[in-house]
């Protein structure tokens, strides 16, 4: 019985875990903007092949 | 006399059209040599990889910004109010660039460092149109960075309004959390009930039976305290101002769930209803938050104060002192630069004056005034510098004062949106049925069983369903109109505009396009040189009309004109090639032509000889006809202008006899007319228009439809914005917007199926929890996937486009 106790306890950890990690990406504000990130990401090479 | 159609040129930095190939540099072309500027800029610091990513990304430096504009920012008082942070080396500052539009802004925003290297980092909020800068303030200022965004084409928005509001807007961060939270309760919760559900008795063990209520119990309290707070608050709100809205019985039935279940797992009963609540709690928040999605880079809150400068050059004493708008005092010496706003009502003491008031009035010739004329504050200046005494503070100006006016100020009454009230019926028969059953139970003396049927009956009476029918629908109803480029300002827009049988439009800028008029030539074949000639005398006026004949001949050559003479308000004249040229009004020109005098006509005249007129025409928005054509067989229809009514005869020709048509009509008369319709007439009001001129009337309609060239761009107060280039389709707008009454209607009948079947058992007292967990999320999803399916139908019907468009953002 009690193995079931502890599974419980370790999926709600990692449960907490996934719900905290959401909270913290809202606070970061990595919802606000959905369009920058995205092409920013493409910009490096961009930097890397003008510059001779 | 036109470039070749087939040789179009389009600018290497814009796009725009270039006129010749005479501004070159690299085998690139560009339109103006402001555009040529910024890519040599961008050239010189190695960012040419700006014009890789879009192709002529670019924005049209046409309009000139003056060297000095920004002096303003020198002064402490007007930065400290911009800045958000500042200490010895570092200032923070954030500023809103409505010219941003594709990745290539981005690109070039965040390398700004690479131009000014003051800057030391920036960072772009493309969704809001932002962009944060952290600049060295010993090496750089903030006037100087403001001064490189403007050289590359990004002029900040710098306007009072955001001096004024210094908070940044409020993001509704809370709701996600409480979703977040929510979902992660219900999931949980639901999981730890299947053992109950699923597991004859005797096989779990009742210790573990025990822990798995006590958790359950432990998560539900979140749920109940945080996430489900706004229903308690929006049910006691209402309550207080005597309303019984939705949230009143949704609220109820949260917290008898709650109390119940508590009770049952307390008292070892029962497993109780947690998981059920935390689902709905969940659903609900989750429609409620697709709903109100607010579009962070529009606003539907702007006054007169986003329109106006931030400052502007007082002169005192003989020296030129930038100061900020709210400092401005009656009795100060302004100076107002072409194309600048006028802040406050002057006397004009030097400097010509062309004031063009069609934002304020919906005039659309400008009027020249002389030294000595008031000028009103919301004027554009069209024609170089003036200086004006000021005679009334900001606050009091006319314009303000007829913001200021109780229209304005006027509250929406609370709506009662039908939703509320079918929500109110629906709760008084369901509490019906549950007296009815409890009243059975307790004549044949089963007390138990009479609990636990007003209880459990109550629960599945919550109009849940409802809500979830309504802010699913509105939600993705808001969504396809907003893809549509037709943004509404709350949810309660949709209903307002099923109800409306008016539409009021304004015409300038509205049903016509801004800065866009049709140019047609009546009389004789005029010779390329003449054509030449007429351009060279008209491009010595700052007269519109004169620029709009100037821009449909297409030319840039010009040639010498002597004797050059303005008669104000009348015409021009002077000799050319010894011919003697006048261009101007009918009685100036002194002509005897049949033609008539509608319409704003330029007639011209070479050596006294009549050779033809230009006639400009207001070009109406493309698909104009047939909008009217569908509008008028629906809706009465009203045209109310600040213009003349040339266009009188054109316009009853479109909408009819049964169309008011007014002209000369003041902003005030704009909006007396709208609360005649609705008070006398009881008419439920549509007004589309554009200009400050129109924003009473805006603001008094049942729905304020503002027509906007660029989404981003300035329009006033109002519940919806519109883009001017899906005018044409407002009838759909209003078509698809009639059509989601409709299917919250629908699917809220489905969902009373469910309903019914909840209540056939709760009646009884047998509601068990697992039935309850197996109605809820059913009938939940059933109503999303129909809103949904529905909404998306209604708008293909209609013709609207659903897909996402990249392109646009």
């Amino acid at each position: 019985m009690s193995v079931i106790i502890i599974m419980l306890i370790g999926s709600l950890l990692v449960a907490g875990g996934f719900l905290f990690a959401f909270l913290w990406c809202v606070k970061d504000g990595q919802y606000d903007d959905a369009y920058s990130p995205a092409h920013r990401i493409l910009f490096d090479d961009i930097n890397t092949t003008t510059k001779k | 006399m036109s470039v070749d159609s087939n040789l179009k040129l389009s600018c290497y930095h814009c796009g725009e059209d270039c006129k010749d190939t005479s501004i070159q540099l690299q085998d690139k072309t560009f339109c103006c040599d402001g555009c040529k500027l910024v890519f040599e800029i961008l050239n010189e610091n190695e960012l040419c990889a700006f014009y890789d990513i879009n192709k002529n990304p670019g924005i049209s430096q046409k309009i000139k910004v003056r060297p000095d504009k920004f002096a303003f920012l020198d002064d402490t008082s007007i930065q400290q109010k911009l800045i958000q942070f500042s200490d010895e080396t570092q200032t923070h500052v954030t500023f809103y660039l409505p010219q941003m539009h594709c990745s290539s802004c981005l690109w070039l925003l965040e390398n700004i460092y690479k131009i000014n290297k003051g800057v030391v980092s920036s960072k772009v909020n493309f969704e809001n149109k932002e962009v944060f800068i952290i600049f060295n303030n010993n090496t750089t200022s903030l006037r100087k960075v403001v001064e490189t965004l403007t050289q590359i084409g990004y002029e900040p928005h710098i306007s009072l309004h955001a001096l004024d509001t210094s908070t940044v807007k409020k993001s509704d961060n809370k709701r996600i959390y409480k979703v977040g939270i929510a979902g992660f309760c219900f999931a949980n919760v639901m999981m730890m009930s299947f053992p109950e559900y699923f597991v004859a008795d005797g096989v779990v063990e009742a210790n573990i039976r025990a822990t798995l209520s006590y958790i359950i119990v432990a998560f539900s309290i979140p749920v109940l305290l945080y996430c489900a707070d706004e229903f308690f608050i929006l049910a006691w709100k209402g309550i207080k101002h005597k309303f019984l809205n939705i949230d009143a019985p949704i609220a109820l039935a949260i917290a008898i769930t709650f109390g119940r279940s508590i009770y049952e797992i307390f008292s070892h009963t029962g497993p109780g209803y947690l998981d059920s609540m935390c689902g709905i709690v969940f659903f609900m928040l989750l429609g409620r938050i697709l709903q109100d999605r607010t579009y962070q880079s529009i606003s539907f809150d702007r006054d007169y104060k986003s329109f106006f400068p931030i400052a502007v050059n007082v002169i005192k004493e003989d020296k030129i002192i930038p100061t900020a708008l709210y400092q401005l005092k009656k009795g100060d010496l302004i100076q107002i630069y072409n194309n600048e706003l006028v802040p406050a009502d002057g006397i004009l003491s030097k400097g010509k004056a062309q004031i063009d008031y069609s934002f304020v009035s919906g005039e659309s010739i400008p009027v020249s005034k002389d030294i000595g004329e008031i000028i009103y504050a919301g004027g554009k200046q069209m024609a170089g510098l003036i200086e004006l005494l000021v005679v009334k503070d900001v606050s009091q100006s006319y314009l303000t004062n007829l913001w200021n006016k109780d229209a304005f100020q006027q509250k929406e009454d609370s709506n009662a949106s039908f939703i509320h009230v079918i929500s109110k019926y629906f709760t008084v028969i369901v509490l019906g049925i549950a007296t009815i059953a409890a009243a059975y139970w307790l004549y044949k003396g089963q007390y138990t069983l009479m609990w636990n049927t007003i209880t459990t009956v109550l629960i599945v009476a919550c109009p849940c369903a409802l809500l979830l029918s309504a802010t699913f629908t509105n939600g993705n109803i808001l969504r396809i109109l907003s893809k549509n480029k037709f943004y509404l300002r709350h949810p309660d827009v949709i209903e307002n505009i099923t109800k409306i049988n008016q539409l009021v439009f304004d015409k300038t800028g509205t049903l016509t396009q801004q800065n866009k008029t049709k140019v047609s030539y009546n009389g004789q074949a005029l010779s390329a040189n003449e054509q030449k000639n007429i351009a060279s005398l008209l491009s010595q006026s700052t007269h519109p009309l004169s620029k709009a004949i100037l821009e449909e001949l297409q030319i840039n050559k010009i040639s010498e004109v002597q004797n050059f003479k303005v008669h104000v308000g009348k015409g021009i004249e002077g000799w050319i090639e010894d011919k003697h040229y006048k261009i101007g009004a009918y009685d100036f020109v002194y002509a005897s032509s049949e033609l008539s005098n509608t319409g704003s006509a330029v007639h011209i005249m070479i050596d006294n000889i009549w050779i033809g007129q230009y006639k400009i025409i207001h070009n109406y928005r493309y698909g104009f006809n047939r909008l009217m054509e569908v509008l008028k067989a629906q809706y009465s229809i009203a045209v109310v202008s600040g213009d003349n009514d040339a266009e009188k005869n054109k316009l009853k020709e479109i909408l009819g006899n049964d169309a008011d048509l007014l002209f000369y009509q003041k902003p005030d008369d704009k909006l007396n007319y709208i609360q005649h319709l609705q008070n006398i007439q009881h008419k439920n009001v549509m007004m589309i228009g554009d200009g400050l001129n129109d924003a009473g009337a805006l603001k008094t309609s049942n729905v304020g439809v503002a027509v906007s060239e660029n989404s981003n761009n300035f329009s006033p107060a109002c519940d919806a914005i519109l883009d001017a280039s899906q005018f044409s389709n407002l009838d759909k707008f209003i078509a698809y917007a009639k059509s989601g009454k409709k299917i919250i209607l629908i699917s809220f009948v489905l969902s009373i199926f469910y309903n019914v079947v909840g209540l056939f058992f709760a009646v009884q007292g047998t509601l068990s929890p697992l039935i309850a967990a197996i109605l809820m999320p059913c009938s939940s999803i059933t109503i999303i996937l129909t809103t949904y399916g529905m909404s998306e139908w209604a708008a293909w019907k209609i013709g609207l486009e659903t897909k996402y468009d990249k392109s646009h953002v």
